[in-house]
């Protein structure tokens, strides 16, 4: 077995500008896609793709970020940091999902929701908190896969699930490591110590019970062997959303309710 | 009635208020208002507002109970439920240590049921004097908890956010306070219940990003900084400087974000009018 990687070798291969992209799962696992647009209040936010598709003989609801892989491609999608506009199109989408009673996957790779002007003048907090409210009691399956980085609540806003899994190299934190030591010890340089510190790596997350499944990579990243990535998580997916297709849509409202209410739990202590 | 309890309560809430201010203790003090002098004295008595421009300096969570609630009603929910280390982060302890010593309190927020104007509530408000009122699993769990005290007492619910947003030290167990929180208050709406979100300064990050941005109706404290990115944040993002009032209660309510803008020594009144308004035809003692 070859040793585990730092979290701060994760960190760089989970943002790998050759790291296959939502595009890119798309195209390997879900025939048929066909995109939806638009929030129905005010716009498009292309930083978020969504739309329905055929996973194994079952029509879903496929919601993720993007990212590019050029800086070109970047600039069309914002770096993948969404605006309310898009946090809006996907709980539309997820609302839709639920109508018709399709599962919901969602593929999450972002540095976070996008700190701008206008996106502020939008609601950003308001679309957020709305997406984990409303999440928390649909009633139909909502697997959440954390492709790449998933920061903050712009990453949480697509990951109020069933069952959150992350790939091997992929991160899941409250920010960046950079933002997190600027914040902490108002020196951004510190990054690297601030990875070792955060517990943002999928097999320590699981460890915690905050994630529920580490998907595996090929060696030294899924940017060396993508189809193998692909499979990997065809066949993450496919073994969860069987079993979570026997389930009663009040039961997996409730299961996800519970999941997320006993996170942080603490003993009451009276040694204060 | 309880007169004896009643009384011992408004005593100790009254005690642990007189910590809650965060005035300068000079005898003269200049507020970052307007930039003028008032006698220390005359500012504490108009409940840590201004008297000369209206600004309103933060105040600590059992100040603001004792102001708000009727005098006696106050009991506190879930004190001793402080804050763990999850990720064993080091310094955290002693940090955690500092604030309570500093502030008296034991987490972030105090929640509490207790009545306005005759009407029982359950109250939650958010200190930032306590780590920036940031968000950690104690907070969380404490306001999941009064949120559900709440709906099993079938009663309205009220919470004052104060936050610069996460607590860094407890990392991912902090961002799941949002999802936690959020889903709570999804569960008490469904059973038709009242929450009344209150805004003061500052509301921020994963605070806004959930319970505070959930009310039924939504009010807020006259220029409360609110907001998802920090001010700071946003400027280098986009390498300008923000407009004056950006992100204040006012362009919070300009843009559609928020009812009502109530000064502080408004705010018992309207919160009694509101409670009213979705009470039974009045609930007395
Ligand atoms: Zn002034």
């Amino acid at each position: 077995m070859a040793e585990p990687l730092t979290a701060a070798r994760r960190v760089s291969i989970a943002r790998h500008p050759q790291r296959p992209n939502m595009e890119d799962y798309l195209q390997a696992l879900f025939p048929d896609f066909f995109a939806l647009r638009g929030d129905r209040v005010c716009g498009e936010d292309p930083a978020i793709l969504g739309g329905i598709a055929r996973f194994h003989g079952q029509s879903v609801t496929v919601i993720g970020t993007r990212k590019g892989k050029t800086l070109e491609e970047n600039l069309k999608v914002n770096f993948g940091m969404p605006n309310p506009e898009g946090y809006r199109k996907a709980l539309r989408l997820m609302q839709q999902a639920e109508k018709f009673r399709r599962p919901i996957i969602t593929l999450i790779d972002t540095s976070g929701a996008y700190p701008g002007m206008q996106a502020e003048e939008h609601g950003q907090g308001e679309a957020i908190a709305r997406n984990l409210y409303e999440m928390s009691r649909l009633t139909v399956p909502v697997i959440a896969v954390i492709t790449g980085e998933g920061n903050s609540g712009g990453a949480l806003a697509l990951a109020v699930a069933n069952r959150v899994l992350m790939l091997e190299n992929a991160v899941y934190a409250i920010l960046s490591p950079e933002g997190f030591s600027s914040i902490l010890w108002k020196d951004a340089s510190r990054h690297e110590e601030a990875c070792g510190l955060m517990k943002m790596t999928a097999p320590e997350l699981k460890a915690m019970g905050v994630i529920d499944d580490v998907i595996p990579e090929p060696a030294g990243g899924a940017h060396l062997a993508p189809e193998i990535a692909f499979r990997e998580v065809e066949r993450s997916l496919l073994l969860h959303l069987s079993q979570l297709n026997r389930q009663k849509g009040s039961a997996l409202a409730a299961d996800r309710y519970e999941k997320f209410r006993s996170m942080g739990q603490l003993s009451r202590r009276e040694d204060v | 009635m309880n007169n004896i309890f009643q009384k011992r309560r408004a005593r100790l809430l009254a005690m642990k208020a007189l910590r809650g201010t965060y005035l300068p203790p000079e005898q003269i003090i200049t507020c970052p208002g307007c930039g003028q002098e008032s006698p220390r004295r005359e500012v504490a008595d108009n409940l840590s507002v201004c008297p000369k421009c209206g600004y309103h300096w933060p105040v600590g969570a059992y100040y603001r109970l004792g102001f708000l609630l009727d005098a006696g009603s106050f009991r506190e929910l879930d004190p001793k439920l402080p804050a763990e280390n999850p990720l064993s982060f080091p310094g955290y302890p002693e940090k955690l240590q500092t604030a309570r010593r500093r502030t008296g309190l034991s987490e972030a927020v105090v929640t509490a049921v207790g009545a306005i104007q005759g009407q029982r509530c359950v109250t939650a408000v958010l200190d930032s004097r306590f780590l920036m009122g940031s968000m950690s699993a104690a907070v969380g769990e404490k306001l999941t908890l009064a949120v559900e005290y709440a709906g099993r007492n079938r009663l309205p619910l009220i919470i004052f956010s104060a936050s610069g947003g996460a607590r860094m030290q407890e990392g991912i167990l902090s961002l799941m306070q949002m999802a936690k929180t959020s889903a709570a208050l999804a569960r008490f709406s469904e059973k038709g219940l009242l929450y009344l979100s209150v805004l003061t300064d500052p509301t921020t990050g994963g605070v806004t990003a959930s319970f505070a941005s959930l009310g039924d109706i939504i009010l807020a404290e006259p220029g409360a900084l609110i907001g998802f990115a920090g001010p700071r944040v946003i400027e280098q993002t986009i390498g300008q400087q923000l407009p004056e009032g950006f992100q204040r209660a006012e362009f919070m309510m300009e843009h559609g974000f928020v009812d009502a803008i109530v000064p502080r020594a408004r705010l018992r009144e309207v919160l009694g009018q509101l409670l009213m308004l979705h009470g039974k035809g009045g609930r007395h003692g």
